[in-house]
């Protein structure tokens, strides 16, 4: 949640400011109008005809997750926890997109199934599937509402309007171009967000570096006399036991967030896989997160940099009274960026808040109708059919998301608890998902079970880790639990989740009866689908467009850039 | 899963519109207007970007990744509606 500091911050927009923001706002509705050509049927409308070249597909991928929470977070991380940070993306996102895009896409894409939902019904049954689907529809819904409160708060605090006008205005703009033009109207904005976030981005990390004297004159800031000296420039110090790390101890790191929390989010989340699902063929589509992987080795000296700048030219930036971690972004864009560029960093800003609940919206609007209401509501429907559901539960979607908004503006709480609920449900599939993809004897209960039992492994450590002591820096327990490193916390509830999902699944498989193989086809390691056309006939690509050139390349300049940041 | 779809519509993937034309065209846009604003900035707005002409960089790396784009959506179009993905 971003909390902003309303004092202050309010940018000085002039009339070419709101220009820049106008002409991008119209763009915004017009691809939704022209991508509405091209929408004749459900398939369409869900996953863009699976017709988009994989350059857009990538650029996707990243995009929907580079909503504005996300950078305003990682900014605020960035002054909080210093280069720390980067295992949020180098540990956290990059090798599990490459294991995506290289291992598991081919059961994804080559099954043909719409959702990954839809994959687990395939694979399991009927329960894990309602599980599954149920959990991720009312989560994306309900974190639709939050990216729009938060987009509300920043709309007030740097231009003074009112947060109401904001949540409409913004919502409105959102449901346009989803409703129109679908996925298609979705994936097209985001990737044009991407550009814009840059550019508005890149050029505060030029001014700002240049304004404290270069990545020297940084270093020697943020070394004397901040709460970060020492320890801001290196990622991996004080990860051994006790540890001394912001972000905890190795074992958290690398097992909780690097292969639990980010394979989870990253391989199994479908607002990310749908990007994928989209592209024109299996090549493309396992290109797709190997592409986005590039721009996400990059994107954290983009937010990190700004967090430290912030650190070094405002004496007790995110400690005193006037300003939290979280404005760090927004600060330096009044203080740097003159009209102009400012409306173009503004207009990221914006754009990356739409593009967040965008994503939200358009995997909810397909999960909903092709994995709840076509196989347990309305069945045996025309095509025609499921595209209007398709758009009635868009329009309906945004709804309720502007009404979880204003909720959230009266009881900000709430939507803390609300995406804790839902960390939950997500720490645990990862599990599922490999030991189904790898072991055809997995029975179908034991899917149902091992997610139930992940998600409540992960309820029971948070609750129990608030009274060991070790999750406190030094070691020292706290009894109003205020000190407590809520992200180590975080890490190692996800390591509970798959352990209890692993152990649970296995063990069930033990003791029920497994799927006869002929319907794994597809789905599983080692049984390939007989309908599936020949991967001999494919176009092959050409050598650059080798999806494990894409992968190992990005794996080694994050094991170069890892070892210069250590 | 290949599921039965008596009287299918076509899909209407291919009228699907070129959106490096949208880039190219809006990153061109905003990359003119701030070469302009660039040129005709105040002392005290350079000043304020730590003596950076900043307007004037971003218009150029704006406009030249817009042209990047215009220039290979021309060189390298869409294939026609309908047609299969020969090279």
């Amino acid at each position: 949640m971003v909390g902003m500091q309303a004092a202050g911050l309010r940018l000085d927009v002039n009339g070419l400011d709101y220009g820049i923001l106008a002409i991008y706002f119209v763009l915004v509705v017009a691809i939704g109008l022209l991508a509405r050509r091209a929408v004749a049927t459900s398939e369409d409308f869900f996953l863009s005809g699976r017709s988009l070249p994989a350059w857009v597909t990538g650029l996707a991928f990243i995009s929907a997750n580079l909503g504005a929470i996300e950078i305003l977070g990682m900014a605020a991380n960035g002054g909080q926890y210093g280069f720390s940070t980067v295992h949020f993306y180098w540990i956290g996102a990059v090798p599990a997109m490459i294991f995506l895009g290289l291992v598991m896409m081919p059961f994804y894409y080559g099954s043909g199934v719409h959702s990954v939902p839809e994959y687990l019904r395939r694979r399991f049954n009927i329960p894990t599937h309602i599980f599954n689907a149920l959990s991720f529809a009312v989560a994306q819904v309900l974190t639709a509402g939050v990216n729009l409160y938060a987009l509300s708060l920043v709309i007030k605090s740097l231009l003074g309007w009112p947060t109401s006008l904001a949540i409409v205005v913004s919502a409105v703009f959102v449901l346009a171009y989803i409703t129109l033009g679908g996925l298609s109207g979705a994936i097209y904005n985001e990737v044009l967000q991407f550009f814009v976030i840059m550019a508005g981005l890149i050029p505060l990390v030029v001014v700002g570096l240049v304004k404290v004297g270069g990545w020297g004159g940084l270093k020697d800031k943020v070394n004397n006399g901040t709460p970060l000296a020492g320890h801001a420039f290196s990622s991996w110090k004080g990860v051994g036991i006790p540890w001394s790390n912001p972000l905890g101890d190795w074992i958290g790191i690398v097992f909780g967030l690097g292969f639990v929390l980010s394979f989870g989010y990253w391989t199994t989340n479908f607002t990310e896989v749908q990007r994928a699902l989209s592209a024109k063929d299996l090549s493309a589509a396992q290109r797709t997160p190997l592409i986005g992987a590039f721009p996400k080795i990059f994107i954290p000296f983009l937010t990190i940099i700004p967090g430290l700048i912030a650190v070094a030219i405002i004496p007790h930036f995110g400690t005193g009274a006037n300003n939290s971690y979280n404005d760090a972004i927004p600060i330096l864009i009044g203080k740097f960026l003159p009209n102009g560029v400012l409306g173009i960093a503004l207009t990221g800003l914006l754009a990356a808040f739409m593009a967040g609940m965008a994503a939200n919206v358009s995997s909810f609007n397909t999960v909903f109708t092709y994995d709840l209401w076509r196989p347990y509501v309305v069945k045996d429907r025309e095509d025609g059919y499921y595209l209007r559901v398709g758009r009635i539960i868009t329009v309906i979607g945004v709804v309720i998301g502007i009404g979880t908004a204003f909720i959230a503006s009266g009881y900000n709480n709430i939507m803390n608890y609300i995406q804790l609920l839902f960390s939950y449900f997500n720490a645990p599939l990862f599990a599922t998902f490999i030991i189904a993809m790898y072991w055809k004897r997995t029975s179908p209960w034991a899917g149902f079970w091992g997610l139930a039992s992940g998600t409540a492994a992960a309820a029971v450590m948070h609750f129990t880790g608030y009274n060991i002591s070790y999750f406190y820096p030094g070691g020292h327990y706290d009894a109003s639990h205020k000190t407590i490193n809520a992200q180590m916390l975080n890490f190692y509830g996800a390591i509970a989740a798959f352990v209890a999902d692993a152990v649970v699944t296995v063990a069930v498989t033990l003791v029920t009866k497994p799927k006869p193989v002929a319907e794994l086809a597809g789905l599983v390691h080692g049984i390939p689908d007989p309908n599936a056309p020949d991967p001999k006939d494919a176009p092959k690509p050409l050598w650059w467009q080798s999806p494990k050139l894409l992968g190992f390349t990005a794996l080694g300049i994050t094991a170069v850039l890892s070892v210069i940041f250590l | 899963m290949t599921e039965e779809r008596p009287n299918a519509v076509r899909s209407g993937a291919s009228k699907l519109f070129d959106l490096r034309y949208l880039i190219g065209g809006l990153f061109t846009l905003y990359g003119v207007v701030l070469i302009i604003v660039g040129l005709t900035d105040s002392k005290a707005k350079i000043n304020k970007a730590a003596g950076v002409h900043i307007n004037l960089w971003t218009g150029l790396g704006m406009l030249a990744l817009g042209l990047v784009f215009l220039a290979w959506a021309r060189l390298r179009p869409l294939h026609a509606p309908g047609s299969d993905e020969a090279k």
